[in-house]
């Protein structure tokens, strides 16, 4: 049995303790708002915040997550059902298309806000460019940023 | 160019009522016995169906039912608001329902647009109906998101019909109730007005009163300076669910009892499963069973991760063939000798090539290559399935619910009626989903196992079991005159899916000839986003401009010049040239390329701007002007432009699939890459509006793109780019 934190909660996952992060947050624990995109890092989809810092659930062994604290999308709006920030920022630019690659975009970027306050184009681009989104809204992602940036 | 049947809205339901398109009428606009069908699927208590398209409450509560899927293009929002534009509905009090996959929401308008001739077909349809595009029976089934068309059919042909109908009847049912005539009635957001007496009533109140008449099948509709909805920038219905997790994709499904199970399919398409030995991996924790299925292995186990461990564990032989050689040299060389020597089909034809070439000054030719492309949505592709006493359910993201539906219930000798499909959001789609290949996969584990199956592919199987936008290799040739003006144009080039009018082209050249040499392999091909029009825009729109470099003209200009017939290509073109700075100086290394494509009765032009000192091109800045006619929802129309650009610029800069011992060489995202964050252009867009039918968004914006960054290139080096993908600028011809 694996112990950590998530969203806030307590839990003991009976999940082989090799699997990685990503199907034992999905199948496990139900919450599949965490995607899988790519399987190798490769594609951001499954990022979820591990103690704080982004990580890529699909090639974290379930192991590593061993008396953590995650963070997945279901955690990011607040216990009233406040959206944060980055969230409201990505409605007020309309930035989701097929919306798939949103949740990891989203655990990128409020982890980038967190250290980064005030990004510039590059804290951007190097905090985001291991997120793929195939439907091509990186030019909404980065207004969403900015605009997030300022009202956070 | 195309030359689009003439399409009006009195023609499409005179011709429904005559044809099978009689349906198209009847489950559109007319309660009858066709609706009492739906009333299961979507009416609950008190309330009534008054048209296919839209329900009323008693508590008038307006649902918009949408039959197409939402892949992100924005569709429920913009065909809910086309129907509320004409009900005078409060749209931002609308519910809305994707409707559910039973024949009564096949795409009619969609079919129709078909049987009746219309040029602009989209791909999907060939690919679904296996070719036997011309069976109206068949066509019924269809009920496909894709070409474009939901805005452009669903929409106009049915949605706004619907909605003047609808509010139509209820109109008519308060003047009846009211004692007053109905031209002394108004209505607004779902309410009806008689200023007279200072009466109002919710539409609801009537919803009873007006089922039990008979519709007008003609209802007049708004002209579009009355609209108050469709034009203005709406939010997107989908968007609040996809910021927090809770939208629900084909590979969120939740069913009770559900396994898990993944396959692989022989690398080399067509090839089949020879022999597996399971000695490792049928022992392995979770595994509750391995199929050898034929054309595919699948292990069924308690979780994904478990099901993909011992697929990899499994020996697994395939047969083999003569596919086993080839490789992408060895394709391209047979394209070569069927462009050499293979009959040709003529597709269009104009004037004389022929005469025009006896009396040229020279001839002028050029060679384009195009390679395969996958679609990499970035959801791989899955679907559950759970066959049980006698009925199957299938949860998954389609683009073509009624049509997977129907393939499943024929391939598993079920009666259509026993069959259930619930759609899903669709984690990208581009054409891929319009495929049953997944679907039938995981109905057959359930049914090999026994269980609620949940099928996913890895991003490997993804990749590499995709139907392939097709590699084209396409040659061109022009006659000049002794003004190195072209006099003809003629094009031959393999492969042939549609729209038909995909290699035509809209310049002023009085000679033309398009022919097509067919070329198989066992590749599997399918639609891509815009299907030929990736191919033909960038052959079309490298071609020209070479024509123009020929010329000694400028590229905005020669095309300017023949296009002079078509005033809003000129109107599109103009736009982009002055959106992207069209001849202001530029710092060394950079450059602007130009392009206009007209897909899906939308133009689009665009203006790259490019920097090629580090070898490989970057592209900073993209101005794209499009003509839609009318854009429904203009900040979702942008976003259209935005994505189908930044899809075809990543095909441009990095897509390519090769053939290896006839597999596909490529695998996951880090060799088959995908345009990232850091290398995206900051993209404008103006829509440019005109009075022409309502034309496609989704796909529009990808066809420029890839020959506009490669006359950018050309501008910047003197290097012709007559391949893709570009990554190096100094592989170009010299020209």
């Amino acid at each position: 049995m694996v112990q950590l934190n998530i969203n806030g909660q307590q839990a003991s996952l009976k999940t082989d303790p090799d699997t990685p992060l990503l199907w034992a947050i999905r199948e496990e624990l139900g919450l599949t708002g965490t995607k899988f995109g790519c399987g190798i890092a490769q594609c951001g989809a499954c990022t979820v915040h591990v103690n704080g810092e982004p990580v890529r659930s699909c090639s974290t062994p379930l192991s590593a997550a061993e008396g953590t604290d995650v963070t997945t999308i279901e955690g990011v709006t607040d216990a009233e059902g406040t959206l944060h920030a980055v969230q409201q920022a990505w409605i007020k630019h309309q930035v989701p298309q097929c919306g798939y690659c949103q949740s990891g975009q989203i655990m990128s970027a409020v982890a980038l806000l967190e250290t980064t306050p005030d990004p510039t184009d590059e804290d951007i681009n190097t905090a985001m460019s291991g997120n793929i989104c195939r439907c091509g809204m990186y030019d909404r992602i980065r207004a969403a940023i900015k605009t997030a940036a300022k009202e956070a | 160019m195309a030359k689009l049947g003439k399409w009006t809205r009195r023609g499409f339901i005179g011709a429904g009522l005559v044809a099978a398109g009689a349906l198209v009428v009847g489950v559109a606009i007319r309660p009858g016995d066709r609706t009492d069908k739906l009333e299961k699927y979507v009416a609950g208590e008190g309330e009534h169906l008054l048209a296919a398209w839209v329900k009323i409450s008693e508590e008038n509560v307006i649902t918009a039912i949408i039959p197409h899927g939402e892949m992100g293009q924005g569709v429920h929002t913009a065909l809910s608001a086309m129907l509320a534009e004409e009900m005078d509905a409060d749209w931002e009090a609308m519910e809305i329902l994707e409707a559910p996959a039973i024949k009564d929401y096949a795409n009619f308008p969609l079919v129709r647009e078909f049987i009746a001739g219309g040029k602009a077909v989209p791909g999907m349809v060939f690919d679904t109906l296996n070719g036997a595009m011309l069976a109206i029976s068949k066509a019924m089934n269809m009920q496909i998101t894709g070409g474009s068309t939901s805005v452009r059919f669903t929409g106009t042909g049915a949605m706004q019909t619907a909605g003047a109908a609808a509010r139509e009847l209820i109109v008519k049912a308060a003047a009846k109730d009211w004692g007053v005539p109905a031209s002394s009635l108004r209505t607004e957001k779902s309410v009806v007005y008689h200023d007279g007496s200072n009466r109002s009533a919710p539409y609801g109140t009537f919803a009873a009163a007006a089922s039990e008449m008979e519709p007008n099948i003609r209802p007049t509709l708004k002209s579009r300076k009355d609209y108050t909805l469709m034009g203005q920038s709406l939010p997107r219905v989908d968007i609040p669910a996809k910021v927090n997790g809770t939208a629900a994709f084909g590979i969120d499904a939740k069913v009770d009892g559900m396994k898990y199970a993944t396959v692989m399919a022989p690398p080399v398409h067509g090839a089949k499963i020879e022999q597996v030995d399971e000695s490792a991996a049928k022992d392995m924790p979770g595994v509750i069973s391995i199929h050898n299925m034929g054309d595919y292995v699948g292990v069924v186990a308690d979780g994904y991760w478990q099901a993909q461990q011992a697929l990899y564990a499994l020996d697994i032989t395939f047969t083999t063939s003569e596919a086993d050689a080839l490789n992408q040299e060895a394709l391209y060389a047979q394209y070569a000798q069927a462009l050499d020597s293979g009959k040709r089909k003529v597709l269009h034809k104009t004037g004389d090539v022929t005469k025009a070439e006896a009396k040229a000054a020279r001839i002028f030719e050029a060679e384009y290559t195009v390679p395969y492309l996958a679609h990499a949505c970035m959801e791989p592709m899955n679907a559950t399935a759970w066959v049980r006493d006698g009925v199957c359910d299938i949860w998954c993201g389609t683009q073509n619910p009624l049509g997977t539906k129907e393939a499943v219930a024929k391939a598993f000798d079920m009666k259509s009626e026993d069959v259930s499909l619930h759609t899903a959001f669709m984690g990208g789609a581009f054409g891929r989903r319009a495929m049953t290949d997944y679907v039938m996969q995981a109905v057959a584990l359930s049914k090999a196992s026994g269980h609620p199956v949940k099928l996913i592919w890895s991003r490997e199987e993804t990749t590499q079991q995709d139907h392939y936008r097709p590699a084209v290799i396409g040659r061109y040739r022009a006659a000049l005159d002794s003004n190195n003006m072209p006099m003809s144009w003629e094009s031959v080039f393999v492969h042939k899916m549609d729209p038909p009018e995909a290699s035509l082209i809209p310049y002023a050249i009085p000679n033309q000839k398009m022919q097509v040499v067919e070329s198989p392999s066992h590749t599997r091909l399918g639609p891509w986003r815009s299907v030929d029009h990736t191919q033909h825009g960038y052959f079309t729109e490298s071609f020209i401009e070479e024509l123009a470099h020929e010329a000694g003209k400028d590229g905005y200009e020669f095309r300017r010049a023949l296009l002079s017939d078509h005033p809003r290509f000129v109107k599109v073109l103009d736009v982009a040239a002055k959106l992207g700075n069209w001849g202001a100086p530029l710092p060394d290394g950079q450059a602007r390329g130009i392009s206009i494509v007209e897909s899906f009765m939308t133009i689009c032009a665009q203006v790259v701007t490019v920097d090629v000192s580090k070898g490989e091109p970057r592209v900073l800045h993209v101005a794209c002007a499009a003509d839609p006619g009318l854009a429904v929802n203009p900040d979702g129309f942008t976003a259209q432009m935005q994505s189908g650009i930044i899809y075809g610029l990543c095909a441009a800069l990095h897509g390519e699939i090769t053939l290896e011992d006839g597999a596909v060489a490529q695998s996951n995202f880090h060799d088959y890459e995908i345009l990232r964050i850091d290398r995206a252009p900051k993209i404008d867009t103006v829509i440019v509006s005109s009075d022409a039918r309502i034309g496609g968004g989704g796909e529009p914006g990808t066809p420029p793109i890839a020959p506009a960054l490669a006359n950018a290139v050309f501008n910047a080096t003197g290097r012709r780019m007559r391949s893709l993908p570009i990554r190096d600028v100094s592989v170009g011809v010299a020209s």
